[in-house]
This record gives structure tokens, C-alpha cells and sequence, in this order.
């Protein structure tokens, strides 16, 4: 019994050690300039049937306060030589509604990626990477609970943001994944809020990258320094000239 | 050397010719729509079909961009039965070597357009879809030859009547490669994938020659609002489809020479004067289709009888070739013939002198 209370006790000392020595990131994401307006997507019959609801392109959310959505932020410098598990839990791409849900997400290479199909007709995904060693791939899940586990974490093995995922039976279906070699990422929220947590003490480059606006550009950046539980606030600006 | 009054097979086997061409045409539009859709990769296997073998893929699964690739896939099945006969037809016939000869090359043609098209798929390789494209429209430019070298017509033409002094038919055989070439320019362009990298015409991006420069490219891709999955643009793509545009003027520039050539050397109601304007007019609509392409935003329909016309084009021009071979002799050796009347005429001294 004490061996048990020891060992607990140690657990929580070495867990509570491990909060006072990482913290959490969070920040806002603005846009700044008049983007277009996104456009309608035209359904076929099937997918009208399917969502009936008016759909548009999702190049630039914006939000309150010029909030900009679906940018991802991730630390892109000082975590090198780290090494970080991939978590267990699988990220999902799900097909609902004729269309890709997340728009954009971040997970971790090694991680399972369950990319299913919850429409009642087919679908493919095809995987666009650039990155060498990241291989395409492009198979069909025809029926509504179809699912694959497997076909994503043996194709995509190299850091790449962001490998772009479509649809080829239906066209506007695309959407996005950021591939990272650690966990610190975030995709903003409606209204342009991201939170990192548990990030480890030191100093790092946290980069916004935002697809439609910064395209091959690197995106934009700021250096940040965690230390302790001090939470840090990043916000950011994206420009559209 | 064409026998003018050898028979060839009958007339059932000319309009069979013809019908294989014709279902070449269709099928090269039925293609056009694949790439027009982006759905060249809506089936993901082949040559099965979701698993199904092709040829019973339930039709209520044909839905989105499957329809179009699925029903591509059937066409070209058919329009390879239909060159397996031909080549049969003209294998039990009794036609010349060098037809039986062309329906070798057709068949050999048409198996490598069916693994050239299986391959792009399964090996997700977009080069692949550039040359299945260019390969299409010379499948069905070497189809027409055939069928129009069965037709009364070839038969009746007068076989080498005049020579072809100054090179009319190298000035049809230049242009026909020409129009090959921006045929093969298209394709490249639209397996991009990339939709349209200039949004208007005849303008290019409001100005005579677009902005290539990084931050233009930026700009131009920051601004377009693609709604199925279109690759970014990237700088060579705008310059590739200036040279597109560069090249319909001078294939324009290159038919119109070829007319007025033609009108002026053998008259209106010549047989290649009568193809260059045929040329004429399809190169004109060509143009107007490939405006209209930029027009409508790269509506699919408009692009695929872009396509579409650009086979023509191309087939018609091979066609006035051919013909003008037939008609047209090599220029004889131009040499000095001095008569020695002449020669003693000019060398002698004059009476007065």
C-alpha cells in the first residue's frame, strides 16, 4: 500500500514537473484586404439529394474581427533533433454532405489518418503530395460506411504542408492536410483562434500559413518563447495585396 | 503508286472506314469532356471499373465525373472493335499492301492509345494524358486518310497533272505539323490541370503580354476563386498559353497563305483549294472556339469542341496533304537547255558592227 502511494505520488510530481515546463500558445489570426467571394458550388443531382443545402468554395472564411479561419499554424523551427510520438487516436477525413470535412487539418506523420465515407454514393481520394518520398494515391470507397486506415500513414511519411486531397467523382471537393514530424499545430476557428498546448520551454518560429493567401509562399512568421506555464499570445496578420 | 483503277475492298469497307473515323471523332469529343471535367482519374482502377469488369459497371453507378470518364472508357472498347474489324475487313480483301499496311499501324495505334489511357490512370501520371491526347487526334487523322483513299473521288483524281512548282505542298505539310504541334500545346495545357492560367483575351491579364513575375502569380492565384480542385498557375503555364495563342496566329497566318496560294495557282473550284478553304473555316471557328474557352470561364462544353475542332483541323490539313501529293508532281531538275541557234543568235556579232 505505501509502495502504491509512493509510486502514485511520484506520478503526479513528475507530471506536475511536466506542466510547470511546457505552456500553451494562442493567438488570433486577421486578414487584412478584400478577398473575392467565394464561389457556388453547382451539385449534381446525387448530391443535391444528398445536402441540399447552398455550398460555397472555402477559400477565405472570415470571421469577427476579420477573424481568418482554416490557417495553419505550427511551430516550423526549434524543435529539431526532438522526437515526438505520433498519438494513437486517428485523425478523420470524413465524405459527408458531398463534400470533405475538416477543410483543413494538421496531424502528425505516423499518425492514422481514417478517411471514410458517410454519403449514400461513391467517392474517391486522391492524395496530391509534392514532397518526395510522400507517394499520390487515388482509390474509391463506394458505399456510405466504407473506410481506410491504412492507405494514408504508409504514402504519407515526410513532413509536408499541406497535402492537398480531392475528390475526382466530384470536383469541389477538396480539402487539406498539414503533415508535421511533432504536435505543436493548430487550424484556426471561424472567427481566427488557434490555442497550441503543452508546448516545451524554449524559443521557436511559429508560422501562420494561410493556403490561398501565401500559396508557395512560406507564410507569415514570428519568434515566440515559451517558458513555463506563462501562456504566450501570437496574433497575426495576413495580408492580401 | 495508286492504282486508279484498282477496287479496294468494295464500298462496304469505305463506308466502314468511314463509320470507324467517325466513331474516332465521337470518341475524341467523349474525351475531350473527360479532361474538360477533370475526371480522367474518376475511375480509379482499370481496367476494371470500381471492381466491376467495365463492361457491367451498374449504370446507376454512373454519377459525377464517373459518366464521363466510365462512358470514355465503353467508346474507346468499341471504337478498338470497330479498327480489330477494319483490319480483319482489310486483311481478307482484296486491297493494296500499303492500306493493309495502314490498318496495321491503326490497330497498333489504337492498342497503345488503350494502354497509354490505362496507364495514366493507374500510374497517376498526368504526361501520360498529353500524349493518349495526341495520339487520339493522329488515330483518327490516319482513319480519314484511309477512308478517303477508298472514296470514287481519290480514284478519279488526276494523279500527278502538274508539278508543284513552288512547293504548295511543303507550304500543306509545314502547316499540318504546325497545327499537330499546337495540338500537342493544348494538351499540355489542359493536363496541367491548372484551368485557365489567363482570364481573358484577347488581352492577357489586362495587358498584351501578362506579369510572370512571383508576385503576379501570387496575385493571380490569390484572386481566382477555383471551385474543382484546379493545381495552382504557375509562371510557365501563362507563358505556355501564350504560346498557344502565338501559334493560332500563325497557323491562321499559315491557312490563309495556304488559300490564297491555292485560289490563285489552280482556281476556286480546284479540289485543294476547295480543302484550303474547308481549312480556312475550321481554323476560323478554332479560334473563335478557343476565345470563347477563355470567355466562358473554360466552360467544359466550349473547351471539349475546342477539342473537338482542333481533330479537325488537324485531319483536314493531313487530308489536303495527301490529296495534293496525289495531284501535285515534284518540280522537274530546272537546267540550262541552250539551243545552238540561240547560242550562235546571242554570240554573234551583230550585222552593223
Amino acid at each position: 500500500m505505501k509502495r502504491i502511494s509512493l509510486l502514485l505520488t511520484v506520478i503526479s510530481v513528475c507530471s506536475a514537473v511536466q506542466y510547470a515546463t511546457a505552456g500553451d500558445i494562442t493567438g488570433k489570426v486577421t486578414l487584412q484586404g478584400a478577398p473575392p467571394a467565394e464561389k457556388q458550388i453547382g451539385f449534381d443531382e446525387t448530391c443535391t439529394k444528398c445536402n441540399p443545402q447552398v455550398t460555397t468554395t472555402r477559400h477565405y472564411i472570415v470571421g469577427k474581427d476579420n477573424g481568418l479561419a482554416n490557417v495553419f499554424v505550427y511551430i516550423s523551427k526549434g524543435l529539431e533533433g526532438k522526437h515526438f510520438d505520433p498519438p494513437t487516436e486517428p485523425a478523420v477525413i470524413n465524405q459527408v454532405g458531398c463534400n470533405y470535412d475538416p477543410y483543413i487539418q494538421g496531424v502528425m506523420v505516423g499518425q492514422k489518418v481514417l478517411i471514410k465515407n458517410s454519403d449514400p454514393m461513391m467517392h474517391n481520394i486522391h492524395a496530391l503530395p509534392t514532397v518526395d518520398g510522400n507517394q499520390e494515391f487515388n482509390f474509391a470507397e463506394i458505399s456510405q460506411g466504407d473506410s481506410n486506415d491504412s492507405k494514408w500513414v504508409s504514402s504519407i511519411t515526410k513532413p509536408e504542408v499541406l497535402v492537398k486531397v480531392k475528390c475526382d467523382v466530384h470536383n469541389w471537393m477538396f480539402c487539406y492536410v498539414g503533415v508535421l514530424d511533432h504536435p505543436f499545430f493548430a487550424v484556426t476557428d471561424k472567427d481566427g483562434n488557434f490555442k497550441i498546448a503543452n508546448v516545451p520551454d524554449g524559443s521557436y518560429t511559429l508560422t501562420a500559413y494561410h493556403l490561398k493567401t501565401h500559396q508557395k509562399t512560406p507564410g507569415v512568421t514570428q519568434e515566440i518563447k515559451v517558458e513555463g506555464a506563462t501562456p504566450v499570445t501570437a496574433n497575426f496578420t495576413v495580408i492580401l495585396k | 503508286m495508286l492504282d486508279a483503277d484498282q477496287t479496294y475492298g468494295g464500298p462496304w469497307l469505305k463506308r466502314f472506314t468511314f463509320l470507324t473515323a467517325a466513331a474516332t471523332f465521337v470518341l475524341i469529343w467523349m474525351g475531350g469532356l473527360v479532361t474538360s471535367h477533370n475526371a480522367g482519374l474518376a475511375v480509379p482502377d482499370w481496367p476494371n471499373t470500381y471492381g466491376y469488369n467495365m463492361f457491367f459497371f451498374p449504370v446507376s453507378k454512373w454519377i459525377g465525373n464517373v459518366f464521363y470518364e466510365h462512358t470514355h472508357r465503353l467508346m474507346a472498347s468499341a471504337v478498338g472493335m470497330l479498327t480489330l474489324a477494319l483490319l480483319a475487313w482489310l486483311i481478307a480483301a482484296r486491297v493494296p499492301k500499303w492500306l493493309r499496311t495502314l490498318g496495321v499501324i491503326a490497330f497498333f495505334a489504337v492498342v497503345a492509345q488503350g494502354v497509354l489511357g490505362g496507364l495514366r490512370v493507374i500510374e497517376l501520371k498526368d504526361a501520360l494524358g498529353i500524349f493518349h491526347a495526341t495520339l487520339a487526334q493522329l488515330f483518327f487523322a490516319l482513319v480519314s486518310a484511309m477512308a478517303l483513299v477508298q472514296t470514287e473521288f481519290w480514284r478519279r483524281l488526276p494523279v500527278h497533272a502538274e508539278e508543284d512548282r513552288g512547293g504548295y505542298r511543303g507550304l500543306l505539310v509545314l502547316t499540318t505539323c504546325l497545327v499537330l504541334g499546337q495540338l500537342a500545346l493544348g494538351a499540355t495545357m489542359r493536363h496541367q490541370h491548372a484551368g485557365l492560367s489567363i482570364p481573358d483575351f484577347p488581352a492577357a491579364d489586362g495587358k498584351v503580354w501578362p506579369d510572370t513575375d512571383p508576385a503576379s502569380i501570387l496575385r493571380y492565384n490569390q484572386m481566382r476563386m477555383e471551385s474543382a480542385g484546379e493545381q495552382p498557375i504557375t509562371a510557365a503555364q501563362v507563358i505556355l498559353q501564350m504560346a498557344h495563342r502565338m501559334t493560332a496566329a500563325a497557323i491562321l497566318g499559315l491557312v490563309a497563305t495556304c488559300l490564297v496560294t491555292a485560289w490563285r495557282r489552280f482556281g476556286p473550284r480546284h479540289c485543294l483549294t476547295r480543302g484550303a478553304m474547308v481549312w480556312m473555316g475550321l481554323v476560323l471557328t478554332q479560334a473563335l472556339l478557343g476565345a470563347a474557352t477563355i470567355w466562358t470561364g473554360k466552360a467544359a462544353d466550349v473547351a471539349t469542341a475546342h477539342v473537338a475542332c482542333g481533330a479537325l483541323c488537324l485531319a483536314t490539313g493531313g487530308l489536303t496533304s495527301i490529296l495534293s501529293f496525289r495531284m501535285l508532281a515534284a518540280p522537274k531538275a530546272i537546267g540550262v537547255v541552250v539551243e545552238d541557234t540561240a547560242v550562235k543568235t546571242l554570240l554573234a556579232p551583230s550585222a552593223g558592227s
